[in-house]
């Protein structure tokens, strides 16, 4: 073929191509409730700012998509020592960095940048560990201060970590957000040339979408990676718009200007379902609402007592009438898309004589008065904390029971639920990682000290013990079996009222297809497609 | 006049002294913790706790830490984002541009519709007109900006489809950095067909929503001055000496009937600020009004404390510009007299 002939056919070749990106190029425009504070998942706690960094990066493990199934993900495999301490992971090769404006990498993933990623969060000597403000609260939350003994690298694809004692969560942690794996070579570039700061504001990943932009408070752009290692993205551009107002979310589906929103309103959702153009999905959230009783506060010292609160309120009018339909009414303590939900538990009918009778039969004289806190904010689990204790302080009164509904503002609230002071408190939980010990850990014997998050103070020794035994196991059999053990013994023993496990609501448009929801919360876009 | 001006900025320093004291203690006064705010339901450890508290001078006696907020304010320096870790200054002046075109766009439109029509309804006094206009500026006036900027939405962009829901700009269609931070001048300069045109298109509800207050003050305050004026004997002699109506009222009357209304827009950039935050927070308007919502929640310290100031300095020398405006329209004043 000629020279000309070839470059003539290049040309045409390329015109085409470019023509072609310009015609099939899909965005999905996602209108996210909220601003993330940076960009790096380490350094926050909210799900918006989770949202915001997910997908630019990669964990050594991860969920598989639409379940809490931890799958390799940077790891290719690992392998844990007999006694559970240390555990060897092996890199995945060939996986790719992002490049962004003034950074291009010159090598892979490697042994270096998941050194980098946790050293910064464990070493208060790290050159970035006070990088932009340097608080790492789910590091610390999650025990990995305590856990993570070591972590060595054996060579560029080999590392080992070792822990302070055997732990079966410790996957499920790794494949939070916080545990995303960072490039060290980024890191270094950016502090030679004075501009750490940069690292948090503009992020470098291995994930399926690299980061182009972001403009504050209004709009975030990212771009599919050609070169991820993994599931190709199926659309070119995903852009985040900032719309607060849920209204205003919910309008800007209708109008096409976003495919997918955030959070609808409750409100909304018939109305939403009704509509040809929009599509809803739901599933049951990873979360409890509950109504704890302080075991160290008399008379809720005495089961009895715990027993008749349980049975003099009307659990089915909360579903009926706060959570109108977005919300499963809670038997156990974990929502029943757990594994290992024990489903042979039976709740507490609502039976006001009979939870008389109990409170007669443990001395208790009416009228009993308590306290009943209930939270200033709307909850993932709980929608109008002060219209259920409105409804509670009814049921009781018909029980000779008079109830003060208290609250603070919401930080004050949880720290003094948390030292202890309420009578009775309403609160919940969201889960993190999808392991019942991440939800059963509030009501262990650690947690019930002033100050820890076992607000009920409820320290059980058969509990505790299988608690401790469950989360030092391998085996996922015999991990069920202790907690579903577990799960008998709360029921019978009522530290708690269990209130509800919220139903989560996603909304998109009809066009919008292959999008699973993630038990956890969290919003991911690979193997979403517009049509 | 320059003593005039002189007078004045004296004015301002003890003004701003006010106002960075009164926003140092209110927004103390808001119950919550910025590092407690953080945690949700997990909490925080008493150590980590003490630990994040000291690294944000949150363990200081009152007094020193508003003796540092004041220190670094004489250097310039606003504190920086307990949230993002940012300048507040810096974040204060990528939102601002956003704010200030909804602002000034939102005062256009006040000005262009709201004055004509309070000398219309002054010159047709009594009619069905100016009885119309005045029941509507009523209307405007009362209206919760929240709940007018929702119906418009609904109506507008929903029902009818005529302009964008929100946000500033089509974002599938078009993508470029901003230079100004002022979108319908940035997207002049990206040169892309079409950038201007969504980008207005997009301004239009949010300026009109905010707008409709000022609007309705300048259409009454327009009014109310043009009658007084238009009673006065000059007028009356300007008609008998055979001027045409167009400049006994364009050049003679209206000129002096502008004078309380240049205050009143003066006066109408605080409520402009005001009405910017709950504007920006509907129409997702990414300016310093929403920012200021969000570091309420969040309890971002420097963020609000920065930030008013910000905005109050600006509202104070919006306000001492008019005061020299006013020096200008009014030579009675200019002379001293």
């Amino acid at each position: 073929m000629s020279h000309f002939r070839k470059t003539g056919l290049a040309a045409l070749s390329f015109a085409l191509l470019l023509g072609a990106s310009a015609v099939s190029a899909k965005t999905l425009v996602y209108c996210s409730e909220g601003s993330p504070e940076n960009f790096t998942p380490a350094l926050n706690t909210t799900g918006t700012s989770f949202d915001a960094a997910r997908p630019v990066y990669n964990q050594l493990v991860e969920f598989e998509r639409g379940s809490t199934k931890v799958v390799p993900a940077l790891a290719e495999s690992w392998t844990t020592s007999p006694d559970g301490l240390e555990i060897t992971f092996k890199l995945r090769k060939g996986v790719k960095w992002h490049s962004v404006t003034g950074f291009k990498p010159t090598r892979d993933m490697n042994a270096d940048d998941v050194l980098f990623s946790f050293e910064r969060q464990s070493k208060a000597d790290h050159p970035y560990a006070k990088i932009s403000g340097g608080k790492y609260d789910y590091f610390a939350d999650m025990g990995m201060t305590k856990l993570l003994k070591s972590l060595v690298k054996k060579d560029d694809y080999t590392i080992v970590m070792t822990l302070s004692e055997p732990n079966a969560p410790i996957l499920a942690n790794l494949a939070m957000d916080f545990a995303s794996i960072h490039s060290a070579e980024y890191a270094e570039a950016l502090l030679k040339s004075g501009k750490p700061e940069q690292f948090d504001q503009v992020p470098v990943g291995t994930g399926p979408f690299s980061f182009i932009t972001y403009q504050k408070d209004a709009v975030i752009r990212f771009k599919a990676n050609k070169e991820f290692w993994g599931e190709k993205a199926l659309i070119d551009d995903l852009v985040y718009a900032i719309t607060p107002d849920p209204t205003a979310r919910y309008s800007k589906l209708k109008a096409n200007e976003c495919q997918f929103a955030a959070y609808p309103r409750p409100a909304d959702l018939a109305e939403m379902q009704k509509d040809p153009s929009l599509k809803v999905i739901s599933q049951s959230g990873l979360n409890i609402a509950y109504w704890a009783f302080n075991v160290t506060k008399k008379p809720f010292d005495d089961k009895r007592v715990r027993q008749a609160m349980n049975m003099a309120i009307d659990k089915a009018a909360i579903m009926r009438d706060v959570y109108l339909g977005a919300g499963t009414a809670a038997i156990n303590f974990i929502p029943p898309t757990l594994w290992s939900y024990n489903t042979t538990v039976k709740d507490y009918p609502y039976d006001p004589a009979k939870a008389q009778a109990l409170l007669k039969e443990a001395g208790v004289t009416a009228p009993l008065d308590i306290d009943l806190w209930y939270m200033p904010v709307q909850r993932p689990y709980n929608p109008n904390a002060k219209r259920i204790a409105e409804m509670m302080q009814a049921d009781l009164a018909k029980i000779g029971v008079n109830a003060k509904l208290v609250t603070y503002e919401w930080g004050e609230y949880r720290k003094r639920a948390q030292q202890g002071e309420p009578t009775t408190v309403q609160l919940g939980w969201t889960g993190d990682n999808g392991d019942p010990d991440n939800f059963f850990f509030l009501r262990g014997c650690a947690a019930a000290r002033p100050g820890g998050q076992n607000i009920s103070k409820w320290c059980n020794e058969e509990f505790d013990s299988r608690l401790k035994k469950a989360a030092t196991l391998t085996d996922p059999k015999e991990r069920t079996k202790l907690y579903e053990e577990m799960q008998a013994i709360m029921k019978e023993d009522a530290p708690d009222m269990t209130i509800a496990h919220s139903i989560v609501f996603e909304v998109m448009r009809k066009e919008v297809e292959g999008y699973k929801q993630s038990p956890l919360g969290g919003h991911k876009f690979i193997g979403v497609d517009i049509k | 006049m320059l003593r005039f001006l002189l007078k004045r900025l004296a004015l301002t320093i003890p003004t701003f002294v006010a106002l960075m004291f009164v926003t140092f203690v209110a927004i103390r006064m808001v119950p919550g913790d910025p590092v407690e705010v953080r945690t949700g339901e997990r909490g925080i450890s008493p150590e980590r706790l003490a630990q994040f508290r000291h690294e944000l001078g949150l363990d200081q006696p009152v007094w020193k830490q508003f003796a540092d907020y004041a220190w670094g304010l004489l250097h310039g320096d606003f504190g920086t984002s307990v949230v993002t870790n940012e300048r507040v200054l810096t974040e204060f002046l990528q939102l601002f541009p956003a704010t200030l075109e909804l602002a000034f766009f939102a005062m256009v439109f006040a000005i262009l519709i709201g004055i004509p029509a309070g000398v219309m309804a002054a010159l047709k006094r009594g009619s069905v007109f100016d009885q119309t206009l005045m029941g509507l500026s009523l209307t405007g006036f009362s209206m919760p900006i929240f709940w007018w900027g929702l119906l418009l939405i609904m109506l507008v962009s929903e029902r009818l489809g005529w302009t964008p829901v929100s946000g500033r700009i089509d974002l599938i269609k078009f993508y470029f950095e901003p230079v100004t931070g002022f979108m319908l001048i940035d997207a002049l300069l990206s040169d892309q067909a079409g950038a201007f045109k969504s980008a207005f298109h997009h301004l239009m509800l949010p300026m009109i929503v905010l707008g409709t207050v000022p609007l309705a003050t300048l259409a009454r305050m327009t009014r109310s001055s043009m009658l007084e004026v238009l009673s006065e004997d000059y007028v009356r002699t300007a008609y008998a000496k055979g001027l045409s109506p167009f400049r006994v009222i364009g050049l003679h009357a209206l000129r002096n009937a502008l004078i309380p209304v240049v205050t009143i827009i003066g006066l109408q950039v605080g409520s402009l600020m005001a009405g910017a935050v709950l504007t920006e927070t509907i129409f997702s308007w990414p300016g310093v009004g929403k920012w200021l919502i969000e570091s309420i929640g969040r309890r971002d310290y420097p963020a609000l404390q920065g930030g008013i100031l910000l905005i109050s300095s600006i509202v104070i020398v919006v306000n001492l510009t008019v005061d020299m405006l006013y020096g200008f329209i009014n030579p009675r004043i200019r002379h001293g007299q």
